[in-house]
This record gives C-alpha cells, structure tokens and sequence, in this order.
C-alpha cells in the first residue's frame, strides 16, 4: 500500500455544478491517517455532494481529489469502482441495508464484494463490537432504528477500509443516542485502523473531533 | 455471501412470488413436454409395429380400422375374408411375404392371433422358453402376457370369445402354453401366437373361420358369417386336420367357407405398389389398406388436436415469462436502492447485471425442470392408469432431445424476461437514487 506520510484524503478546489449553478464549493482540506474529520454544514451546503464527489459516485465540475494518492475524480469508471471497494466504507442515513439479507450476510456480501472473499471470524467480532450478537441473524426490518444504523456500521468497517465515510448518520437520533453513535464510529474505527469523515449538520458532534470541515452554503461563503 | 447468493436470497424474501411463477413455468413446460412424450413415443411404436409390412388386406370397410386392428390390434376387425385369398396373394410374383391373422378371441384381455411363426420373426421375436408351436391348441406368448398372466410352460388356458375378455369361453378346446416369447418392444408382447387352424377349431369345427368383428360378448347374431357364404365350403381346409368335436356346439356357424380376418404383405417389386391395392380393392369382399398412408392420415388428424394444445402451451409459456419479467421489473424498482448499495460497495456494473440475470435464469430453470418431472411423472402415471396407454408402450422413463431443448427454451426466456430490468443497472444514477428513496 502506500506510506503513511500521504494523506489519505486530500480536496483541492472542488466545486460541483447542476445545470450551471453551484451546489457546492469546498475549501482546500487534507486528511491524514487515523485523523478523524468532522465536516460541517448546514442544509443545502453540498456535504452529500461533496461525499459523493470522495466516494466517486459523482465526478465534479472543477478541482480535484485524492484518495490514498489515487486521483479518484480523474480515474475511469472501474478503477473509480475498485479505487472505492477497496478503500472507501459509506454509512448512509438510511442505511442501505439489504432487507432479503440477515446483518451477518449483509457483513459477508459487502466483504465478498471488496475483499473476493469473506471472514467469518472478522464478521463475528465487528458484529460483537457494534453490540448486536444477539440480532446476528435478525433481518434489517426486524431491526430498531439503532440497532439498523449500529449493522450499518459494522457493515462500513467490514471490509476493514482506510477510510470510512458517513453522511447524517446520527440526524435521526435524540442527543444521548446520536453522541453513543459517534462514540460508537470512533471506537471501531480505532479498532480497526479506519479513518472517519463524518458528514453532518449535527452539532452535538463537535465535541468528539478534534478536526472540522465547515462547508458553507454556495453563493454565501465567496 | 456472493451475488449469486443474493440473487437466492431475494427469491426467497419473495417467496410466494417466486413460487407462482416457478409453478407457471412447470405447468408450460410440463405441458410441452407431455406432448413430446406422448408424440414421439407413440409415432416410434406406431412405425416400429408397422415397419416391414406394406399393404395390409382384410374385409371392406374402415381402411384404418383394419390397419388398426390387424396391425396395432387396437381396434375391432373389419371382418373375415376367404381363406383363398391367401393362396392368391401368394400365387402374386410381385407379392413376398404373406401372414395371415385369425382374430377374434381372447385371454384376460390378451388378444389371442392365429397365424404362422413367420408373424413371430416378421417382429424378430425370439423363443424365450418352450418352442414355436407345432400344432393346434399351442400357444407363444408375448413377454408382456407371460408375465401379466404368470403364466408358465405346459400350462393351460382357455380362450374367450370377443376382444374384450368378457365373451363366453372356448372351454372344449383349451390351449397349451408351448413357448414364451423375449420382450420385443413391439405388439408381439402382448399377444398370444397359436396357428390359425387353433382359431378355427375354437369356433367349432373346420368351417367357420376366426370371426373376425367377435366384440359380441356370446355367440348371438353371428350375421356376418351368412353373408359371404358362396355355397363352395370346405374348399381349402381338405388337407387340415381339425378337430370337430365342438361342432356341435357352434351351431350357429353352421357350415361356412374357411375364413381369415386380415393379411399381412410384404412386396417383393415396387411393381405391387402400383398394382395391388387397386387390384384387390376391386374385389367385391377385399379391401387393401396401406399402412404408412394411414398412420399418416392418423397421425394428421391427431396432429391438428396436437398442434393446438402445443400453441396452448407456448402460449402459456409466454405468460409465464411475462410474468417473471413482470415480478423482477417491479421488485427491481423496489430495489433500485439495494442496487445503488451494491455499485457504492463496490459491484461493477456488469456483476450486478449478472446477478439480476441469474435471477430470471434461476427462476426459470427451477420451473423448466419442474416442469420435465412433473411431465414425466404425468406420463408415467397415465401409463400406470391406463393400460391401453401402456400397450402403446407409453412410458416416463424415456427422455427425448426435445426436452433438453425446452428446457433451454424456457431458461433462454427467463433470461430475456429479466433483461430489460437488469439493463437498468447501466443507467441507474447512484448518488440520486441514494438521495431520492428514502
């Protein structure tokens, strides 16, 4: 892999256009290993867009990123897809969970599909750390609000990635729960040797980082 | 957990959906392959018994009737002819081969032939036990009857009158069984073979010959035995040793022309062809009756009746896959996030088109071989139903090359059906479908 002196995430001049407006204008930011980054804004500021342009799901209108060295927004369609599986896990506000899947195989799929192979023993351990042994085999339906979000983040740190990325993952929370989750993100990113860019509103999580991104609402912060 | 798995899984979340269109599928293709079945086995047997004979002659009337029941000895005889007949036909330069068939009685439904040991090589039938008969009251039985009836060498049975097994019984002239025949696959097998001069004598006495349309359950009416009396009887049985003991018995066939019920010819000349059909159609009581020309008249008008079940079935076919394409195009719309998940996870394109693929694939290949065994255990339970099914040697152990070919058929549609909805995964917008379903 690469050496640790590079940052592994690093946003140069990004700015993103929808039918000639602007959605988003981020400032220059580095992230190095193990350096967990809050990113902040308000609604409509592009945090969504912003982690999309990261993950490689969209390309952007100018500037650059890159990702452990690899310049994600100028790589060709599947080696952005590779690029991403090896990388990147996402924790989306809704979840994504698979609902035909148990938490345990929705864990073994996204390891299958990043790794080409999947752990059990890993699995086992992630799903004991997010605490929800007992709901291993429970379907995604079947799962509170919390619970849900906690298998989303077993599921993000499976494949044992560099970066993990979350967007609003604890809007939907009340104070006490929403601070035990990014707890929670942070506790199993160490253990696993992952760095978190968390995407929120949310200021209750200010507090828990020590870095944080401000994205401003376009057309306000020029 | 692979993307095959996935695709498992996703037909299992959906269970009930996935069982009505397996059961949809397995309904069309059981259907086509009962048809298959059904067709190519019975038009094997039919060839496979009428191979080698090229005209059949017998009494006027129903041309595939007399084919039918002299061939097949499924249906009733048209009625006798004179013995003479045979001496003619042979006396033919262009004719080779001659068998003569006395029918009329029957064992426990078994069809009882008077005829010649060259019947038995005509289907290359070979002694099994015992010997071919040497005279009258001996009997060769098929594979089929020898162990239908259990019966043994030595054994003795008495014939009944008629086909169908309920006439009244030839008691006074009982036969032996003499021979036990390998199974030939053929109509031989269940057919009991004794000389034809057997037949005459179970009706009484050396006159009357075999009666050819003997479906009356006694010996009442016997009308058609008056009304090819030429007055010029016992001309050809002289030298025949006969036994006339039940003469009395069968009174009511009283003095009558030694008859035969059908001919079986082969031609020596493709000359015979173009002349003997018409030569003995002219012949007041002869009819000539070929039986590739009705087999394939038959066959035809079954064909009809065939041709319409198999556009059924199609047909059926068609919906099933509509249906399928209908179940995945919706449930993919319902999992157009889960797709979006799979391509942020990291699935390229491809592997997920595949995956949904497989979906349609493996719903069609559970309802296609479904389908091949409920087919055959259709088949098979029909000809453990029916016996007249099992004499045409039906059976739903045999698989046919068209099979394999519906099978593919259906797994090729269930693929297309899930094309148009696997096609969406290259267009599918990732960050909006996140943004969008929440």
């Amino acid at each position: 892999m690469t050496t640790t002196a590079e940052p592994l995430i690093e946003v140069r001049d990004l700015r993103h256009d929808i039918a000639g407006r602007c959605v988003m204008a981020a400032p220059a930011f580095t992230a190095l290993r193990g350096e967990h980054t809050l990113l902040l804004g308000p609604s409509g500021s592009g945090k969504t867009t912003l982690i999309n342009i990261i993950t490689g799901l969209i390309t952007p209108s100018a500037g650059d990123v890159k990702i452990d060295g690899k310049p994600m927004s100028a790589l060709p369609a599947a080696q952005r897809d590779q690029l991403r599986r090896r990388t990147i896990g996402v924790v989306f506000q809704t979840l994504r969970l698979i609902g035909a899947l148990s938490v345990r195989q929705n864990l073994a799929l996204a390891q299958t599909l990043a790794l080409g192979r999947s752990d059990p023993a890993l699995i086992d351990r992630l799903i004991a750390q997010v605490g929800l042994t007992h709901r291993a085999d429970a379907r995604p339906r079947e799962l509170s609000q919390g619970e849900g979000q906690r298998a989303a983040i077993a599921r993000a740190l499976c494949a044992q990635p560099a970066l993990v990325v979350a967007d609003e993952p604890t809007s939907a929370l009340d104070d006490a729960n929403a601070v035990a989750m990014a707890d929670l993100l942070l506790e199993t990113a160490d253990a696993t040797g992952a760095t978190l860019l968390i995407a929120t509103h949310d200021n209750r999580l200010r507090e828990r980082f020590s870095r944080t991104i401000t994205l401003a609402a376009p057309g306000v912060s020029a | 957990m692979t993307l095959a798995g996935l695709s498992l899984a996703y037909l299992r979340d959906r269970a009930l959906n996935t069982a009505l269109n397996i059961l949809l599928l397995t309904l069309s293709v059981a259907t086509l392959v009962i048809l298959v079945l059904f067709s190519s086995q019975l038009s094997e047997r039919f060839e496979r018994d009428a191979r080698g004979i090229d005209l059949v002659v017998g009494a006027k009337g129903s041309p595939l009737q007399l084919i039918l029941s002299s061939i097949y000895q499924v249906d009733v005889p048209t009625g006798n002819i004179p013995l003479a007949t045979v001496d003619m036909l042979r006396s033919d330069p262009t004719v080779a081969e001659v068998i003569p068939l006395a029918l009329g009685d029957s064992f426990r439904g078994y069809r009882i032939v008077g005829t010649e040991a060259a019947y038995i090589d005509h289907f290359g039938g070979i002694i099994a036990q015992g010997r071919v008969f040497t005279g009258n009251h001996q009997a060769v039985l098929g594979a089929q009857v020898a162990r239908q009836t259990g019966a043994g060498l030595g054994q003795k049975f008495v014939g009944s009158h008629g086909l169908s097994g309920d006439g009244h019984e030839h008691a006074e002239t009982p036969y032996e069984v003499v021979g036990i025949l390998a199974p030939t696959g053929t109509v031989l097998d269940r057919l009991i073979i004794t000389p034809v001069g057997s037949i005459w004598a179970a009706h009484g006495f050396t006159p009357p010959a075999a009666e050819g349309a003997a479906e009356a359950p006694a010996h009442t009416g016997h009308d058609h035995n008056d009304h090819d009396h030429d007055g010029d009887r016992h001309q050809d049985h002289a030298a025949e040793d006969h036994d006339h003991g039940a003469e009395g018995e069968h009174a009511a066939h009283g003095g009558g022309e030694l008859e035969v019920t059908a001919l079986l010819i082969k031609y020596r000349s493709s000359m015979a062809a173009v002349r003997l059909p018409s030569f003995i159609n002219k012949q007041t009581q002869l009819q000539a009756a070929a039986p590739a020309v009705e087999m394939t008249r038959l066959l035809s008008l079954l064909g009809v009746g065939i041709d319409a079940v198999r556009a059924f079935a199609v047909l059926l076919m068609a919906t099933s896959g509509l249906s399928i394409f209908v179940a995945l195009y919706s449930a993919l719309r319902q999992r157009e996030g889960d797709m979006a998940m799979l391509r942020v996870m990291g699935a390229r394109p491809p592997a997920i088109f595949g995956h949904i693929i497989l979906e349609g694939v493996l719903l069609a290949a559970a309802g296609a071989l479904l389908g091949v065994a409920v087919g055959h255990g259709v088949v098979a339970a029909a000809a453990a139903t029916f016996p007249q099914l099992q004499d045409m040697g039906l059976t739903g152990a045999r698989f046919e090359p068209a099979e394999l070919a519906i099978v593919l058929a259906a797994i090729g549609m269930g693929a297309l059906a899930a094309l148009i909805p696997a096609l969406k995964v290259f267009r599918v917008d990732i960050a909006r479908t996140l943004a969008d379903t929440r």
